[in-house]
């Protein structure tokens, strides 16, 4: 629990902190990532370009501590997970990330509310957050119809049957659920159409920005660029070589 | 708590398979439990083939050979016992009752035994269930015959046909004691017992076939009709065994002793009860290779669970990478694996118990009234519990094979759903 409870703007109001981080996907040599420096600070919504195969999903998984890089230090909220054991780096994840996938976001036989609830099991501030507006599942219920889903799909008993849009309306709100600083959203609004990109982005903004959230979100779609206080190419922050070999 | 309600959502998502691997499972645990059910059944059926006879004597040879030949009438006695021999061993004071036993024909490959009505009164199987009559009774006329139940059901008799007893003991015999015809008195109930499977006639009778014969053939010439052998003497000069019933149970090793040190005549007495343990450890040997088989389909059966989970294991990758970005660890999607595994394996065990009892229950009756074996119904014992236990514990290892896949899958995999 040490590790949950971030010391609130310990050193430094930035959230995410990456110096000389050098990875590569154990037992594939032909991938590796490179990023020199990437300081992100709080409250900041951040769009990441780069076409597929620049190692997007990558740096995501290094940034939420799902692996750990080789070299190179990375600190978030001013916790240095590289240096947490890999247990840790999962609560710290559970606790700290809420996370957006581009598709089949939903255990497709769990309920809609035990989707969104699920997060709550392995961050326990987090719960606790989310318990103080009430119970859980009207913390969820709340979420769920301030994102625009139907309230009789937020009571059906599958997940199975909700449409893309409305999965990835769950999706946020299991992102959502307990307040965790950071947002990250992997090119959520790519099985959308331009109608539904738009009103489901108008949501997650709304919600991030009355959550006070950092929200990074990655996309190879230029045209969303407008809607983001910064801009980055990972084409520029980070150096992706192919059969380095090291 | 959602974790785990997922985790037996997702099992319920796949049932058709989930509930096949446990059938699968079911079957052989059922299998496995009843090869034991029917094993110790069997060693109890053959243990109490006799009892309430607490010595067995014949001539003198190995415990084996006398028991079996004197009670599941196969192979032959090396020698006789004669008469006065028997008449010494039945005034012992420690002597209830002795039954004698002649053996050496046969009608139609069913062996003919040669014995008084007490045999009917003395002789007991399963502890201590006495020989009943479907149909007639014991033997009153010299060429009565009571037959067992297998000689009645596989020739079709019935009381009051007449059977005709072959010298010797093949199925086919050209040797015929067709003089002198017999009359089936009564039909036996079924034992599960060599009993089954034998012609009784009195010890007289055979007496009265043989008053014309001499060294296995008809003295030429010399013809003893029916009629003529009733009037006369058919005391028997010897017989091949004798059951005897002691007083108390306390004096069968000094009477063992007696008989066997007996001047006269070498003579063996034998245990019922230590011979057939004896001759149980002889064909025993075929429950360890049931046992093997059994073990083997149990085996079969986490294979195919452990096949099943594994070929789920590539569209639940996505499952994985889900709970790995809301913060699960690698070890938690490892444990869910173990669990369903467990949970499988745990229902197969409850199911498999209660199709086994379902079974004894409905076959109970007609195992026991078609094949004379006791299958008793009672809870499982303290080593049966163990095999489960041993099994579940198996099933949860093999479960650790399609989960250390699945954790080594949701490492490699990362932030990448794959579907």
């Amino acid at each position: 629990m040490l590790i949950a409870a971030a010391k609130p703007g310990a050193a430094t109001s930035d959230v995410i902190r990456l110096a000389k981080v050098r990875f590569a996907w154990p037992g594939r040599r032909s991938f590796s990532l490179d990023i020199e420096s990437f300081v992100l600070t709080a409250g900041k919504s951040v769009l990441l370009i780069g076409p597929s195969g620049s190692g997007k999903s990558t740096f995501l998984s290094l940034l939420c501590g799902i692996v750990a890089p080789q070299t190179g230090t990375i600190d978030i909220l001013g916790t240095e997970i590289t240096r947490l054991s890999p247990a840790s780096r999962d609560s710290f994840r559970a606790e700290h990330f809420g996370i957006i996938f581009q598709m089949f976001n939903l255990l497709p036989y769990g309920t809609v509310i035990d989707n969104v609830l699920l997060p709550l099991s392995f961050a326990p501030l987090r719960r606790k957050r989310a318990i103080a507006k009430g119970a859980a599942e009207e913390e969820a219920k709340r979420l769920l119809s301030r994102l625009g889903l139907e309230p009789n799909l937020t009571n059906g008993p599958s997940a199975a049957n909700l449409s893309v849009g409305q999965q990835q309306r769950v999706a946020a709100a299991r992102a959502l659920i307990g307040n965790p600083e950071i947002i990250v959203a992997d090119e959520p609004t790519s099985a959308l159409d331009r109608n539904r990109q738009a009103a489901f982005l108008d949501l997650l903004f709304t919600e991030v920005v009355e959550a006070g959230a950092t929200l990074i979100m990655v996309s190879h779609d230029e045209s969303l660029a407008a809607r983001f206080d910064r801009v980055m190419r990972l084409d520029e922050i980070a150096r992706s070589g192919e059969g380095t070999g090291s | 708590m959602i974790v785990l309600r997922l985790a037996l959502q997702s099992l319920r998502n796949r049932w058709l398979t989930a509930a096949l691997t446990v059938f699968a499972i079911a079957i052989s645990i059922m299998l496995l439990l009843g090869v034991e059910k029917v094993r110790s059944g069997a060693r109890q059926s053959f243990a109490d083939t006799i009892s309430g006879t607490d010595l067995i004597v014949g001539a003198r040879s190995g415990n084996i050979q006398l028991l079996l030949y004197s009670v599941f009438r196969i192979g032959n006695a090396t020698n006789n016992i004669t008469w006065t021999s028997l008449q010494d061993i039945a005034a012992l004071p420690d002597i209830a009752w002795v039954v004698p036993l002649s053996l050496g024909d046969s009608h139609r490959g069913f062996r003919v035994l040669g014995t008084t009505t007490d045999y009917f009164r003395r002789y007991r199987y399963r502890q201590a269930r006495g020989l009943a009559f479907s149909a007639g009774g014991p033997f009153s006329d010299l060429f009565d015959a009571v037959i067992g139940a297998d000689v009645a059901a596989s020739l079709g008799y019935r009381v009051g046909d007449r059977i005709i007893v072959s010298h010797g003991l093949g199925a086919v015999s050209f040797i015929e004691h067709d003089d002198k015809p017999f009359r089936v008195a009564g039909v036996l109930e079924k034992t599960g017992t060599p009993v089954d499977r034998t012609v009784h006639v009195s010890l007289e009778a055979i007496e009265a076939i043989h008053v014309d014969w001499q060294s296995g053939g008809r003295i030429p010439g010399q013809s003893v009709s029916a009629d003529q052998v009733r009037t006369m003497d058919l005391k028997p000069k010897a017989v091949t065994a004798a059951l005897i019933g002691l007083k108390s149970r306390l004096a069968t090793f000094r009477v063992q002793r007696a008989i066997n040190e007996y001047k006269e005549e070498p003579l063996s007495a034998i245990l019922p009860g230590a011979a057939l343990q004896e001759l149980w450890g002889l064909v025993g040997t075929a429950e360890t290779a049931l046992k093997a088989v059994s073990a083997m389909v149990v085996a079969t059966a986490l294979l195919g669970m452990v096949t099943m989970i594994l070929t789920t294991l590539n569209e639940r990758r996505r499952e994985m990478a889900i709970l790995r970005s809301v913060g699960a660890r690698p070890r938690t999607v490892l444990g869910l694996l173990v669990a369903e595994a467990g949970v499988l394996v745990a229902a197969g065990i409850v199911i498999g118990f209660v199709l086994l009892y379902a079974a004894l229950l409905l076959l109970q009756p007609y195992v026991d009234a078609s094949y004379g074996l006791h299958l008793p119904i009672e809870p499982p014992k303290a080593g049966e519990l163990a095999t489960l236990g041993a099994i579940a514990v198996a099933g949860c290892l093999a479960g650790l094979l399609p989960a250390l896949r699945a954790y080594r899958l949701s490492l490699a995999d990362g932030m990448t759903v794959r579907a």
